[in-house]
């Protein structure tokens, strides 16, 4: 314990997992799982179905607990969910609470923090016009539509104040204007807060998009098949770097490396 | 809206009829019975009733042991449903005991509480309090089971101390579906304390249906069975617009 204090500093990657697997009874869906998230960077994770991407992703929250090796969050070793680190679902209806509105969403998790009530409104508001639903305070989960309850969710995760955020396909349920209006507002978002990000897609476009890093899983069982960097350029636009020469390279690498275990 | 009234309207139609012509054959060939009574007649019982103290009297004695064993076997269903469901091995602990004694009829314990007891408010008060407990135990304990596991989740990695995660998560989240337990039992209760006044408590409606049969005084009783039936309507009826106002459509998860 001491000497992983120690090496406590900057360079010390915000999340680690060090030979991590995941049984479920006699499966095993990760196996050999080594990987670091570096403060402040954007690591995209894809792979075929059941490769075990969500496993993975609940590894790092603390809701699952790792079969065989260490998970570690700000160089402590993590023996459950922690405060700085909030999860983005992608069943936004199920992960709010429908009777409690925008505001009263959010605010759950300053209780959670024990925010004392009086500081509470200003830091809701500032947290919903940051997710664009300033005007929405007061409407309720289902008065929303899929896209507006992804941004709530995504502000009460901010409201966590956390250091890495976890999204797992948060907008596989979405149509295509939308959810590209959402990268790029994540894409903001993460910068603006310098939270590190961990984001599941089956979107390869999406993660070479998003990505500093694109984390490809080979499956059965679930291990880290390959890593790309991403070289392109920041601020993204959803034209220019769509069509930057990179991106369209990446994508022939990530989908022929996809491609080998598709049936 | 006034749709609905017409809607309601129709629906009385036929029960308007059945009595119009219940009244024309008493009226024409004459009812020699004890068991039956012109709806005329029935109709001036009630008018009479309800002029009359000791009606009023019987009817606060009747709703009041209703409600007090509502509310004595409610809280404590619900209280045990809420452990139950957040602790399974409780639940399984407790299973036998509980299958054992919640298929005895609550009427079967009359005699027992009588000796216990006695007559009166605590006798009725104790047998609605049982029948009242195991539904609402059990519907409870559903709910609580049935809680989103996502929301379970979400209080996990927000580090909700147990208390806060009962009271901003399973509480609410139960809440729609324990209103629907109530209104079940306040059916229930109802049902139960009139059950009792009619087998053996010398008090409320149920003892002054019987008293009026055993009296052969036929309208008299027609008029306290139908007092009864407006009530447990009306009982319904206010639930069920408590309900709409307290958990409206739109912060119904979808
Ligand atoms: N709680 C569990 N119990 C048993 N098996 C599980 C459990 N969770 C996941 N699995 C299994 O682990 C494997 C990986 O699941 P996981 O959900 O992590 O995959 P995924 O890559 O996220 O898939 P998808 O792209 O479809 O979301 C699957 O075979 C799944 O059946
Ligand atoms: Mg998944």
């Amino acid at each position: 314990m001491t000497t992983v204090q120690a090496a406590r500093g900057p360079e010390t990657p915000i999340m680690a997992i060090a030979g991590a697997s995941v049984s479920f009874g006699a499966a095993r869906v990760l196996d050999g799982i080594d990987l670091e998230l570096r403060r402040g960077e954007f690591v995209c994770v894809v792979g075929p179905s059941g490769s075990g991407k969500t496993t993975l992703l609940r590894l790092l929250s603390g809701l699952q607990p790792a079969t065989t090796g260490t998970v570690f969050h700000q160089g402590t070793v993590q023996n459950g969910p922690a405060r700085g680190v909030a999860i983005v679902f992608q069943d936004y209806a199920h992960a709010l609470l429908p009777w409690r509105t925008a505001a009263g969403n959010v605010s759950l998790a300053l209780e959670a923090a024990g925010l004392p009530r009086a500081q509470r409104a200003d830091r809701i508001a500032a947290l919903l016009a940051t997710v664009g639903l300033a005007a929405h305070a007061d409407h309720f989960p289902a008065q929303m539509s899929g896209g507006m309850q992804q941004r709530l969710q995504i502000a009460r995760c901010l409201a966590q104040d956390p250091d890495v955020l976890l999204m797992d396909e948060p907008f596989g349920a979405l149509d295509a204007m939308t959810r590209q209006k959402l990268q790029d507002e994540i894409l903001r978002i993460v910068a603006a807060s310098g939270v590190t990000a961990f984001f599941v897609t089956h979107d390869l476009e999406e993660a070479i998009y998003l990505g500093d890093r694109v984390v490809a899983l080979e499956p059965n069982p679930g291990r880290v098949g390959a890593i790309f960097d991403v070289p392109l350029p920041r601020p993204r636009t959803q034209l220019s770097t769509r069509e930057h020469p990179e991106f369209l390279r990446l994508r022939r690498d990530l989908f022929d490396f996809i491609q080998q275990f598709e049936p | 809206m006034t749709a609905g009234v017409v809607g309601r309207a129709r629906g009385l139609i036929l029960p308007l009829a059945l009595v119009v012509l219940w009244q024309a054959l008493a009226s024409i060939r004459g009812i020699e019975s004890d068991t039956l009574a012109a709806p005329v007649q029935i109709v001036g019982a009630l008018g009479d009733a309800l002029v009359n103290a000791e009606f009023w009297i019987a009817t606060r004695d009747t709703v009041l042991s209703a409600a007090l064993g509502l509310a004595l076997g409610g809280v404590l269903g619900a209280m045990t449903g809420l452990v139950f469901g957040l602790v399974p091995p409780v639940s399984r602990l407790m299973r036998v005991p509980v299958e054992v004694l919640r298929p005895v009829p609550a009427i079967a314990l009359v005699p027992i509480a009588i000796l216990i007891f006695g007559f009166g408010y605590a006798l009725e008060v104790a047998i609605v309090a049982f029948a009242v407990f195991f539904p609402v135990l059990i519907l409870i304990e559903a709910a609580v089971r049935g809680v989103e596991p996502r929301l379970t989740e979400v209080a996990r990695l927000l580090r909700l101390s147990p208390g806060a995660r009962i009271a901003k998560i399973v509480v609410p989240a139960v809440l729609p579906r324990a209103f629907v337990a109530l209104r079940l039992a306040a059916g229930l209760a109802l049902v139960v304390a009139i059950t009792v006044e009619i087998a053996a408590n010398p008090m409320g409606l149920g003892a002054r249906m019987i008293l009026a049969a055993q009296s052969l005084r036929a309208p008299d009783m027609f008029a306290t069975l139908i007092w009864v039936a407006v009530l447990g309507w009306a009982i319904n009826a206010g639930l069920v617009r408590a309900q709409a106002a307290l958990f409206p459509d739109a912060q119904r998860p979808r």
